[in-house]
C-alpha cells in the first residue's frame, strides 16, 4: 500500500548487478527506512550474484506480535530504535555475545543500523545471555526484544 | 476505452507481475488481498490494496460475488484475473461486465467454450486440428466402441474436468468396464457432471505450447514454449522455443494455433497446448488455456513482447499493434519454478516464513517472485514462491547461467524444489535437449 514508486525496478537491480560484475566490489548493501537490497558476488570467480530484499513491514509487522508477549518480559534487551540488527560488527566476524556469555550494563549485544548509521546496542544490566531471539540480519522494530538475559 | 483503475483478483508473483507493467503504463493499480495477503509485497507495491475476504480461497480470490463487489466499491473500470482462481471463469468474466467493467480477458463465451473439453475438441476439429482419436463415451457400450478407435493404452477423462483430475489409464479391454464406472463417478463427485471422453494415450509424450495473441479480429502467435518436465500434471520446467524441435513439427504447431484462434475470433492472451509425439512429432491438440500462463515470462525473454501489456492493450479494445512478421524471437530462455515444497517428503507443500531468500541476479536473469527475506508462504494457496528465469543467446548459454544462478539461490526457512532443479540442469539428457513426460519420473527418488 505504497504512495510512491516501487523503489527498484528489475531493469535497476540488473544495472546494479551489471556495474557490480565490472568492478572490484564484492557486494552493495543499501538500506533506507522501506527496504534494504543486498547484491552480491558469489564465492567463487565462476558464480553468479545474488539480490537479497528485505521489506521493513515484514518484519515489523511480525515484531508487534512479538513484542506484545515480551512487554513485561524485564529480562529482554530491547532495541533502542527501528532498523537491522546484527550479531557481529561486521560480515564473518565474530558476535558480540553468544548465548551462555556474562554481561554487563555496558557490554556491547550487537548493532541496530537505521539509515546506514550503526547504533550499539548496550546490555542495560548485568547477566548472562540466556537466547538470542532475532536472526542476525533481520528488521526490528523499535522495542522489540533483541536476546534475553538470565 | 481507456483502463485508469485496474483491481488485480489475484495474489503472489503473478500479482506483482500484473502491478509493474500496469504502473509503467500509468495505470492505477488497486489489489484485492486476503487476510493473509494484507502484508505481502503486492499489497504494499500496489497504489491501493483492498480486503476481499477471509485467508480461505473459497472466501476471497474464489469469490466472484466478493470480487466483483470489491472492483466495484474500489472505482475500478478493469479488472485483471491473473493466473487460476476466476481467470478462466465465466460466470466471473460476466460478472465483471455486469457491473460495468472491463474484464481483461477473452469473451465469456470463448471461456465457456474451452471449459468443456469436449467441446474445445469439437472446436479444435472443426478448424482443422488434429486431435488424439477419441470421442465421448456415455456408456460402457460406447466406450468399447471407442476402444478400437483409439487402441491401447487409453486415456478416460472428465468433460468437465482439468489440472490432471479425473484422469484415468486403461492399458487392456478386460478392465474398460471398471474404469469407465470409476471415471465417472470420480468426475460427478469432483466435477458435478460425470460425462467422461476417452483419447489415445501417448506414452512418449512432449508437452509444448504455443503462445498466441488475438483481438477479435485478427491473432498472431509467439512460438512455442516446451513444459515436459511435469510432476502430477504440475509443470516445473518451461522453455522457449521447444528444443529439438524439426522446423516443420514447429510451424505446424505454430500454424495450427493460429488457426484455432482465428476460428474462435480469439480476444487476448492464451495458449494452445499440443501432445507432441517425441519420435516422430505428429501432435495433437490438447486444450486452450484462456488466460496469462504462469511461464509466460520465457516467451517475453525471447520475443522481447510484455504479454500484460499486450492484454491490458486488447482489452481496452485496440487493434494488435503487432503483425506476426514483428514478431522475431532471438535467443533462448528456461524458467524454473520454485516452489515451498519438501523434496524430502514427496513435495510436500511446505508454507511457513522464508528467513532468508537471496534470489539470483546480473546479466541474463530474470526473477518473478513475490517473497524476500521474512516473507510469509501462507498454508492457504499455491507453493510457487518464485520463478527463475535464464535467458542467452543459445539454448547452451541459458542453461549455463541457469546453473550457476541455481547455485548461489537461497532460500532459508522452508525447503524447496531448487535441489531437484539442480539436479534437473546437471542432467545430460536435459543438456542435450527435448526430454519427455517420461524424464522427470526418471530422475525422481
Amino acid at each position: 500500500m505504497s504512495d510512491t514508486d516501487l523503489p527498484l525496478s528489475p531493469d535497476d537491480v540488473a544495472e546494479i548487478a551489471a556495474i557490480l560484475e565490472k568492478s572490484g566490489y564484492r557486494e552493495v548493501d543499501i538500506s533506507t527506512s522501506r527496504f534494504r537490497l543486498r547484491v552480491a558476488k558469489g564465492d567463487g570467480s565462476d558464480q553468479g550474484m545474488t539480490q537479497e530484499w528485505q521489506w521493513a513491514g515484514n518484519g515489523v509487522a511480525e515484531s508487534a506480535a512479538a513484542s506484545a508477549e515480551h512487554v513485561h518480559d524485564p529480562d529482554a534487551v530491547a532495541a533502542p530504535l527501528p532498523g537491522t540488527f546484527y550479531h557481529a560488527p561486521s560480515p564473518g566476524a565474530p558476535p558480540f555475545v553468544a548465548v551462555g556469555d556474562a554481561v554487563t550494563e555496558d557490554t556491547v549485544i550487537g548493532i541496530v543500523e537505521t539509515m546506514k548509521l550503526m547504533n550499539p546496542v548496550h546490555a542495560g544490566r548485568s547477566g548472562t545471555v540466556a537466547e538470542m531471539l532475532v536472526l542476525n540480519a533481520t528488521m526490528v522494530a523499535k522495542g522489540q526484544p533483541l536476546i534475553r538475559l538470565a | 476505452m481507456a483502463i485508469h483503475r485496474l483491481f488485480i483478483a489475484n495474489r503472489g508473483e503473478i500479482a506483482l507481475r500484473v502491478i509493474r507493467t500496469a504502473r509503467r503504463m500509468g495505470i492505477t493499480t488497486v489489489l484485492g488481498v486476503s487476510e493473509a495477503d494484507r502484508t505481502s509485497l503486492p499489497a504494499r507495491e500496489a497504489d491501493e490494496a483492498v480486503l476481499v475476504g477471509p485467508s480461505p480461497s473459497s472466501e476471497s480470490y474464489l469469490s466472484i460475488a466478493r470480487v466483483v463487489e470489491a472492483a466495484s466499491k474500489a472505482g475500478c473500470d478493469a479488472v485483471h484475473p491473473g493466473y487460476g482462481f476466476l481467470s478462466e471463469n465465466a460466470a466471473f468474466a460476466r460478472a465483471v461486465a455486469a457491473a460495468g467493467m472491463v474484464f481483461v480477458g477473452p469473451a465469456p463465451e470463448t471461456l465457456d467454450k474451452m471449459g468443456d473439453k469436449l467441446e474445445a475438441r469439437a472446436l479444435a476439429l472443426a478448424a482443422g486440428l488434429p486431435v488424439l482419436p477419441g470421442g465421448e463415451v456415455a456408456s460402457r457400450a460406447e466406450l468399447h466402441a471407442r476402444a478400437t478407435e483409439t487402441g491401447y493404452p487409453l486415456l478416460l477423462k472428465a468433460v468437465a474436468g482439468g489440472g490432471g483430475r479425473g484422469m484415468r489409464r486403461v492399458d487392456a479391454p478386460d478392465t474398460l468396464d471398471t474404469a469407465y464406472d470409476l471415471a465417472s463417478s470420480e468426475a460427478e463427485v469432483a466435477f458435478g457432471n460425470g460425462a467422461v471422453y476417452a483419447e489415445r494415450f501417448v506414452a512418449r509424450g512432449r508437452h509444448v505450447e504455443v503462445q498466441i495473441l488475438g483481438d477479435g479480429t485478427s491473432a498472431i502467435h509467439l512460438g512455442t514454449r516446451d513444459c515436459s518436465i511435469q510432476r502430477r500434471f504440475q509443470k516445473l520446467v518451461e522453455e522457449a522455443p521447444a528444443p529439438n524441435l524439426p522446423d516443420a513439427a514447429r510451424d505446424g504447431l505454430e500454424q495450427a494455433a493460429v488457426r484455432l484462434a482465428r476460428h474462435m475470433h480469439y480476444r487476448g492472451a492464451g495458449t494452445a497446448e499440443f501432445l507432441v509425439d517425441a519420435e516422430n512429432f505428429s501432435f495433437y491438440f490438447l486444450e486452450l488455456n484462456a488466460r496469462i500462463q504462469v511461464e509466460h515470462p520465457v516467451t517475453e525473454a525471447v520475443t522481447g513482447v510484455d504479454l500484460v501489456e499486450q492484454q491490458l492493450l486488447v482489452a481496452m479494445g485496440k487493434l494488435l499493434s503487432l503483425t506476426q512478421e514483428m514478431v522475431r524471437p532471438f535467443g533462448h530462455a528456461i524458467e524454473v519454478r520454485i516452489n515451498a515444497e519438501d523434496p524430502d517428503a514427496d513435495f510436500r507443500p511446505h508454507p511457513g516464513r522464508v528467513t532468508r531468500a537471496a534470489w539470483p541476479a546480473g546479466e541474463g536473469i530474470r526473477v518473478d517472485s513475490h517473497i524476500t527475506s521474512g516473507g510469509e508462504v501462507p498454508p492457504y494457496y499455491d507453493s510457487l514462491i518464485g520463478k527463475l528465469i535464464a535467458i542467452g543467446a543459445s539454448r547452451e548459454e541459458a542453461l549455463s547461467r541457469l546453473s550457476r544462478a541455481l547455485d548461489v539461490l537461497t532460500i532459508e526457512g522452508l525447503p524447496t524444489t531448487a535441489s531437484l532443479h539442480r539436479t534437473i540442469a546437471a542432467d545430460p539428457r536435459f543438456a542435450a535437449g527435448g526430454v519427455d513426460s517420461h524424464f522427470l519420473p526418471g530422475i525422481l527418488p
